[in-house]
């Protein structure tokens, strides 16, 4: 895979400074950690600085969170930064949030170290990484309970892409996605893109409220 | 008072019934009506009930004194205001007993000497209403009342005897054919005489007339059979009630008792045992109270969370889950939830796999639920009958409120089962 070439360049950002040593101990075989951060302000300047392969992002941080990280360097300069969101937090406007930015996946921090050197790969290659739980909220968010959004056309899942995350959702890799619905893993691969995109197009503004009255429940 | 009619002997009653003329000791009640065979009140089961002998005659009777001059409306009236209510809804005493030809004749004879009298006393609508319906009814009774064991198998052996009697075969010896024929004769000679006995008053409306008393035979024919067949069916639905709330008792014990006495027969540690032990009475003994939501949750969200950690906490495995959607739990949508429940227990005793994830979809059409491991799988054909987890607490259950179950399983690729929910019936 990477082995061959230069090895994927990584960035941690995390409050704790004891799950970084965790994280670096687990991936440094793999990876090259190019640096780290613990809060928001940390983060941006290095990674700006350092242009890392893939940013691997706490959702909660002091001074404004994931988000606010993914936000402010997506919108510096679309760059190949790719960020990986990655939160002991299940609630679904954490990782809406950090989705909406432009993370390209979402894992929680219970995700085995194998696991985990997967989902980055895969987030590298342009590719989105779907927790099971992050499948249920997008399915949620797409369930057309969302009043009119500012293009319906791209707001709407095509029933492929609905089979897909149920699947994910229910806890099958893409490999076994790909057998059970007769579909090659690229094309699965190419459906959770599609659904990425479409949740990262669509309004910002329902589906913000949406997770706020994900909250009140 | 129903144990009063449950030691009643019949042959003490084959007499006249002069119970009904004269108030009985006030230890027993007079006369109590039926709580459990009715059709205006109870008074002529109970009635029947404290003479022993089949309520159909009582109600015939009642109505022929009714047509001979409205003597068994007053009659009625009086009897009803006399008896009193059951006493509680005491299951009822199935004393029902088998009316004797000795019965049937005496009823008739109370019945022809209350309308002799009647008629002499100049209560009568007129011979030509009164007598048919008498004829029509004894027809009835004729064909209804039930015969008794004797009688029944004096019939059996007698139509074994007659080489090819269909109608014995048709009957299955229930009624005997020879009984319907005198009987359904005794009706139509009734509607017989009743129409020509009437001809003279109502010429113009001789059709009319033709076609209700038509409808009145048929009915004094079909009508107590009709009867029976309803009586029968919501017997059999009550039955069915009671074993259905049996199994979900036995899958309600299977899912709490049993669990916990397996994780105490695994268990070293006498502090986890009597805390396992206090846990499960509370449980017990909470359920037993009132029968309650065992997750105390209003949604499918908050119900599938607080299953997941109780499965976690008991069996040490992680729980996935995913909720997709909301619904409010309904008595259907938390059988869901127990058999889902179950299916992840089973999943963690057995599969070896460190971690359960459960998927629950709520749509507009019903609520789908996924339980799925990555564990050592097994052989769905292969699972002893006796086995009750799957089968009574998931498949079983599921398929009570109307709901499916389906189990996809091979030995080394995990198991998956899949629970549906039509909206319908959550």
């Amino acid at each position: 895979m990477r082995n061959a070439g230069p090895r994927t360049r990584l960035f941690l950002v995390d409050d704790h400074q004891l799950f970084r040593s965790g994280l670096r101990a687990e991936l440094e075989d793999e990876f090259e950690i190019v640096g780290e951060a613990g809060d928001v302000d940390q983060a941006v300047a290095g990674i700006a600085a350092l242009r890392p392969d893939v940013v691997l992002l706490d959702v909660h941080l002091p001074g404004g969170g994931g988000a606010t990280v993914a936000d402010a360097i997506v919108r510096r300069r679309a760059g190949a930064t790719r960020f990986l969101g990655i939160s002991v937090s299940d609630a679904p406007e954490d990782v809406i949030g950090v989705i909406r930015a432009g993370a390209h996946g979402y894992v929680t921090k219970s995700i085995s170290p194998a696991d985990l050197a997967d989902a980055i790969r895969r987030v590298h290659s342009g590719d989105a990484v779907f927790s099971p739980r992050l499948a249920g909220f997008v399915l949620d968010a797409f369930r057309g309970e969302l009043p009119t959004s500012i293009d319906p056309e791209m707001d709407q899942l095509t029933p492929r892409e609905r089979e897909v995350l149920r699947h994910i959702a229910r806890g099958f890799t893409y490999k076994e996605i790909g057998v059970r619905l007769n579909l090659s893993a690229k094309t699965v691969e190419t459906h959770v893109s599609s659904v990425l995109r479409k949740l990262q197009l669509s309004s910002r503004y329902e589906l913000t409220r949406w997770a706020m009255d994900r909250r009140m429940i | 008072m129903s144990s009063t009619s449950a030691t009643h002997d019949p042959r003490g009653a084959t007499g006249a019934p002069d119970g009904t003329d004269a108030p009985g000791p006030r230890r027993y009640r007079f006369l109590v009506r039926s709580g459990r065979d009715r059709i205006l009140t109870g008074t002529a089961a109970g009635l029947a009930e404290t003479l022993g002998i089949d309520p159909l005659l009582i109600r015939l009777g009642f109505a022929v004194l009714t047509a001979a001059g409205g003597a068994g409306i007053v009659l009625y009236l009086v009897l009803w205001a006399l008896s009193t209510e059951p006493d509680t809804a005491s299951p009822a005493t199935l004393s029902r007993q088998r009316p004797r030809n000795r019965q049937i004749a005496a009823v008739a004879c109370i019945v022809a000497g209350s309308m002799l009298f009647l008629r002499g006393a100049g209560i009568w609508f007129g011979d030509a209403v009164a007598w048919p319906v008498a004829l029509a009814a004894a027809g009835s009774a004729l064909i209804w009342a039930r015969s008794d064991e004797g009688d029944r198998q004096r019939w059996a052996r007698i139509s074994e005897h007659l080489p090819g009697n269909p109608m014995a075969s048709v009957l299955g010896g229930r009624i005997s054919p020879l009984r319907v024929a005198a009987g359904a004769l005794l009706v139509a000679a009734g509607m017989g005489i009743f129409l020509v006995a009437n001809r003279a008053l109502a010429s113009t409306r001789t059709a009319v007339l033709v076609v209700l008393v038509t409808a009145a035979g048929l009915g004094l024919i079909l009508g107590p059979w009709i009867l029976r067949l309803v009586r029968d069916a919501g017997e059999e639905r009550r039955q069915r009630i009671r074993s259905e709330e049996r199994a979900e008792i036995a899958a309600h014990l299977h899912d709490s008792v049993l669990h916990t006495l397996a994780l105490i027969q695994r268990s070293d540690d006498p502090a986890d045992v009597s805390a396992l032990a206090r846990r499960q009475e509370r449980e017990l003994r909470a359920w037993l109270d009132h029968r309650p939501t065992p997750s105390d949750h209003q949604d499918l969200r908050g119900a599938v969370d607080a299953l997941a950690s109780r499965v976690e906490q008991l069996h040490h495995v992680t729980v996935d889950t995913v909720v997709v959607g909301d619904a409010a739990v309904s008595e259907h949508v938390e059988a869901l939830l127990l058999a889902c429940q179950e299916a992840a227990i089973n999943a963690a005793r057995h599969s070896g796999a460190p971690r359960v994830s459960i998927y629950v979809e709520a749509d507009p059409d019903g609520i789908t639920a996924y339980v799925r491991d990555e564990g050592a799988g097994f052989d769905v054909g292969a699972v002893p009958a006796d086995r009750r987890g799957i089968a009574q607490s998931v498949v079983g259950r599921m398929r009570r409120h109307g709901g499916t179950a389906t189990v996809t399983s091979k030995p080394g690729q995990g198991t998956e089962v899949h629970l549906e929910l039509p909206r319908a019936a959550s």
